[in-house]
């Protein structure tokens, strides 16, 4: 099996013939424990979530103990204390995927387009692609604290080329932070644009060529449009999972111009016991994407990706 | 066998498609094109060098004679190698992701492998609402699923623990084993099943003979990348797994104090062991497609 | 491959049981997706033992029903019945049915010879190997047994489809365009291939083609399909000569049809005469549609005759024109003249070449003359260009 085949949605789509209605009861029997899974893991929890986001704590009891309520007022007071962070995390967020489309681009476009019809290396290229997740997702976080540490080499040439004030450092800045997750995220960008440029004809590019002559215009009318698909897929794959993320935040920045809602929620739950703000928190935090992400699908175009 | 491993060698030398831009005739080409060729591939040489260079820190070190802490360089040792269950807990720590993760996995693929036959094979209403139930979780950032599913267990006051850790983990695996089937299930032409149903095969033996082999690759697939999201998981663990403790939570829980080298050597061996995995499985599909070209 | 006759004289050799396939018979049966009707109360007797084509336009429902005889799809209403028994309702795997479909839906993870015992294996049948063997020997790749599909050449392919089909000797053997994958050459050659291997095997077959050349070179019986129905059924000579629409006419073959009025019916000879703007036509009676008011006046193209000068018809002859000859195609064996005659429209027609290369040039004026006798009549209410080979319409 390839990687490629495991992220490639579609493929050569043969378009089953939809059957017709009355023909069979077996899809639900398919479906059946997937989705009720589903709805009792993801569709309950998120609805507790929402629950426990109006609690208010119970009279004269202990910390930590809440009891039902409606109190909206939790969002309003929420979102007033910890605004900077939430906006903090977002643009944390799409500092990191611009980065890594800017990093991922390149190399996708390079193992589809470049590599094309050498299967072995294109192959090798995606194996070298996922390999970090082979490794532990924290260790690897803990080696950028090594590289980017203030004795470290990249420090000291950045010294010496004047490109870093004497005295500054790169450990707990948000450079820092959005460099680790930059580094984390970039796998999915790579994979799903490499799956969209795979499948694109490089004939195409030929008659492009043909008929702009211009590299760059070639690019920009053929190979971009066609590998938006891809695009999309993968900048949502990094931003979505970035803007939650807690552990690049922890170990790269531990400051607190680099504090980012995951920190918030996660101390809220487990360090204050506060957990209608949490879940507060978290609810909003879900909300915000939900609406991005339509916008964002509905701008760029790409609605059949849902 | 000679003879087909000759034929091999033979095709391999010959491009099966002629590169999009002329990068084979470099030396007739002005300098400012060989440049500009040039820019992409080294772009994403460097690129990978960026992915590499911390999995390289974290085997280097797995060779470190580390103090307290294991983040400065102190000399070169295989104790760490001859003796990975050396620190508190980490053995443990490393039992409890492989059982997690393998049940978890187990579970997922099962559940996800239905879902994406049903969901690319049948026409049915609500078919898209099926569809954004798998989308969600995927596009909900872990930490709030983490919380939604703590807020669950507290209010129905589930112990924390093993049982509730692989829950979650079956819970962010489902989709990406449906997202991965179906690609797979979509690429097969649905006639192949039609055809065994004509040759007499009932419904479950048309699965077992027909459909099953052949969505066999993309299960795998799926398998192999729900094991290592359930593997590496921290966030969604932290919070639905109480006092248990797996594998990148306590590496995260140590890092304050200090991780000890055998993490690393753990973390290392996991990697080779995976990476021989995946190579071994190209070469082979390699080896098996030229064989088939060649015949 | 050659279609010799070497293989022929053997006796059975695919099966020890010298059945000649069973007759299929479908009652009233029609097929509806939502609102779209695909096949529309179609009722159709196949004799066993015959090799029977439906022939239509994509689109006509002839593959929904070789669907619905395989079991693949279940009628709205009607019933099916094979061999005298009524199938409806059974799926797929119960019927004694077995298709060639048409991307051969081999299964690739096995290998041709496990592709061929697929089928046997599932209904328990015993001396799987030899059957198999001679199954692959009929369609000449007993050789191939242990490649997998995908080493196999498209024709290669579609052998084994075939032998994977006939191997279980099912009751009717079912071919959704099985042709149509391949190249011309090949398709010409697997014809006559699929016509030795019927006669041999002796089963009925039903074959599904858009193409209606290949159903009539294999065919000793065709229906033709339109809009989900059967507009006419008959041997391929049966519906050339005398087909009773204008989507027959057209489809199968060209026809030349122009619009005209019953003014006479001569009882005593069995004619019909009619008006075509003008010129009086006559017509057989039995070979036209309606005996009053408008028909469609048809002859094929083959059968008319260009008349130059002063050149004059028999009297069992119809005469149109005068005409001007717009276009002239030399196609070797014969010449292709395009004819326009003033108020009726263009005519085609097909001149052998007996005396070598074309004899009548563009521009020049002519009139056309045919034998009352292949003259034939057809509804005046059919539009004149049903049927006609449309570019977008080629699959």
């Amino acid at each position: 099996m390839s990687i490629t085949a495991a992220l490639g949605e579609g493929g050569a789509a043969t378009g089953a013939a939809p059957r017709s209605l009355k023909r069979s009861r077996a899809h639900w029997v398919l479906l059946g424990p997937g989705l009720i899974y589903l709805v009792l893991l993801f569709v309950v929890p998120v609805g507790a979530l929402l629950a426990t986001s109006l609690y208010v704590p119970v009279p004269g009891g202990d910390i930590g103990q809440y009891q039902p309520a409606l109190h909206w007022q939790n969002y309003p007071q929420a979102i007033a204390q910890f605004w900077p962070v939430i906006l903090r995390s977002f643009w944390f967020a799409l500092l990191a995927t611009v980065a890594a489309l800017v990093i991922g681009y390149p190399m996708a476009y390079a193992i589809a387009i470049r590599a094309r019809g050498r299967t072995l290396l294109q192959g090798m290229l995606l194996v070298l692609v996922v390999a970090p997740f082979f490794t532990s997702f924290i260790l690897r976080t803990i080696a950028w604290k090594q590289i980017l540490a203030d004795d470290s080499l990249v420090v000291a040439i950045l010294h010496w080329l004047n490109l870093l004030p004497e005295g500054a450092r790169l450990t707990a800045t948000p450079f820092a932070v959005v460099c680790g997750l930059t580094y984390n995220f970039l796998p999915f960008m790579v994979l799903p644009i490499f799956a969209g440029l795979e499948r694109l004809d490089v004939r195409m590019l030929e008659a492009g060529a043909d008929l702009y002559a211009s590299p760059v215009t070639t690019f920009r009318t053929v190979t971009w449009p066609l590998s938006l698909p891809g695009v999309v897929a993968g900048t949502l794959l990094t931003f979505i999972p970035a803007v939650g993320d807690y552990v690049n935040a922890a170990l790269l920045g531990n400051n607190t111009n680099t504090t980012m809602i995951g920190q918030v929620i996660d101390a809220r739950f487990f360090k204050v016991l506060d957990y209608p703000t949490a879940a507060t928190l978290s609810v909003v935090l879900m909300a915000a994407i939900m609406l991005i992400v339509t916008v964002y699908i509905r701008r760029a175009g790409t609605e059949e990706l849902l | 066998m000679t003879a087909t491993s000759t034929a091999s060698a033979t095709t391999s030398l010959v491009p099966r498609e002629p590169p999009p831009t002329t990068t084979r005739d470099v030396h007739r080409k002005p300098l400012r094109r060989r440049i500009g060729d040039s820019i992409v591939p080294t772009f994403a040489a460097l690129g990978i060098l960026f992915l590499l260079v911390p999995v390289a820190y974290t085997v280097v070190f797995s060779f470190n004679s580390a103090g307290k802490t294991n983040l400065v360089w102190r000399g070169f040792t295989l104790d760490n190698w001859r003796n990975p269950c050396g620190a508190p807990q980490v053995c443990q720590a490393f039992g409890h992701s492989l059982q997690v993760g393998l049940l978890s996995t187990l579970i997922a693929t099962v559940l996800g492998t239905l879902v994406a036959i049903a969901l690319v094979r049948f026409q049915f209403r609500g078919r898209s609402a099926a569809n954004l139930l798998i989308f969600l979780p995927m596009s909900t950032p872990e930490v709030v699923l983490g919380a939604a599913l703590l807020a669950q267990f507290l209010s129905v006051r589930v112990p924390l623990g093993f049982s509730t850790v692989v829950a979650s983990h079956v819970l962010f695996c489902i989709s990406f084993v449906v997202v991965t089937v179906k690609a797979r299930v979509s690429s097969l032409d649905p006639a192949l099943e039609e055809a065994a149903a004509d040759l007499y095969a009932s419904p479950l033996q048309a699965f077992w003979r027909v459909t099953f082999p052949l969505l066999l690759p993309g299960i795998a697939a799926a398998a192999l990348l729900a094991f290592s999201l359930s593997f590496d998981d921290f966030i969604v663990t932290n919070f639905t797994s109480g006092s248990y403790e797996t594998f990148p939570k306590f590496v995260y829980i140590s890092a304050t104090r200090g991780i000890p080298p055998q993490a690393n050597v753990i973390s290392s061996f996991m990697f080779v062991l995976a990476l021989a995995i995946v190579v071994i499985v190209q070469l082979v599909g390699y080896a098996r497609g030229k064989r088939l070209r060649s015949r | 491959m050659t279609s010799t006759a070497g293989t022929a004289g053997s006796a059975a050799p695919v099966g020890d049981q010298a059945d000649s396939g069973a007759d299929l018979e479908l009652t009233d049966v029609t097929k509806s997706f939502g609102d779209f009707v695909a096949v529309d109360n179609l009722s159709l007797t196949v004799p066993s033992g015959s090799f029977f084509a439906l022939l239509g336009p994509s689109g006509c429902g002839k593959t929904t029903t070789l669907r619905m005889v395989a079991g693949l799809e279940q009628p709205t209403s009607g019933t099916i019945a094979i061999g005298g028994s009524d199938v409806t309702g059974t799926r797929a795997h119960q019927r004694p049915v077995n298709t060639v479909f048409q991307s051969y839906a081999l299964f690739p993870h096995l290998s041709v010879g496990d592709n061929v015992a697929f089928g046997l294996r599932r209904s328990g049948k015993s001396e799987i190997a030899r059957r198999v063997a001679d199954g692959l020997d009929l369609v000449e790749l007993g050789h191939l047994a242990d490649r997998k599909p995908g080493q196999l050449s498209g024709g290669q392919q579609q052998r084994v489809a075939l032998a994977r089909a006939l191997v279980n000797r099912p009751s009717v053997l079912l071919l959704d365009e099985p042709l149509g994958a391949l190249d011309l050459k090949l398709r010409r050659q697997m014809q006559l291939e699929l016509k030795r291997i019927q006669t041999e095997v002796g089963l009925t077959f039903i074959h599904v083609t858009h193409d209606q050349e290949e159903a009539m070179t294999m065919a000793d019986t065709v229906a033709v399909m339109n809009r989900g129905r059967i507009e006419q059924m008959g041997t391929p000579a049966e519906l050339y000569e005398l087909p009773r629409t204008a989507f027959v006419a057209n489809f199968l073959g060209q026809s030349n049809l122009v619009p005209g009025t019953v003014v006479d019916r001569v009882t005593k000879s069995g004619l019909l005469a009619v008006d075509v703007s003008g010129t009086r036509i006559l017509v057989p009676e039995v070979r036209s549609v309606r005996s009053s008011g408008g028909v469609l006046v048809g002859v094929r193209p083959e059968k008319l005759r260009i008349l130059v000068g002063d050149q004059e018809p028999t009297p069992a002859e119809n005469v149109l024109g005068p005409g001007t000859v717009t276009d002239v195609s030399f196609m070797g064996v014969s010449t292709q003249y395009q004819v326009e005659v003033r108020g009726l429209g263009t005519f085609g027609v097909f001149a052998q070449n007996l005396l070598g290369g074309s004899t009548v040039a563009t521009g020049a004026e002519v009139r056309l003359a045919w034998s009352v006798d292949f003259t034939f009549a057809l509804d005046g209410a059919d539009a004149p260009d049903e049927g006609t080979v449309d570019l977008d319409d080629e699959p």
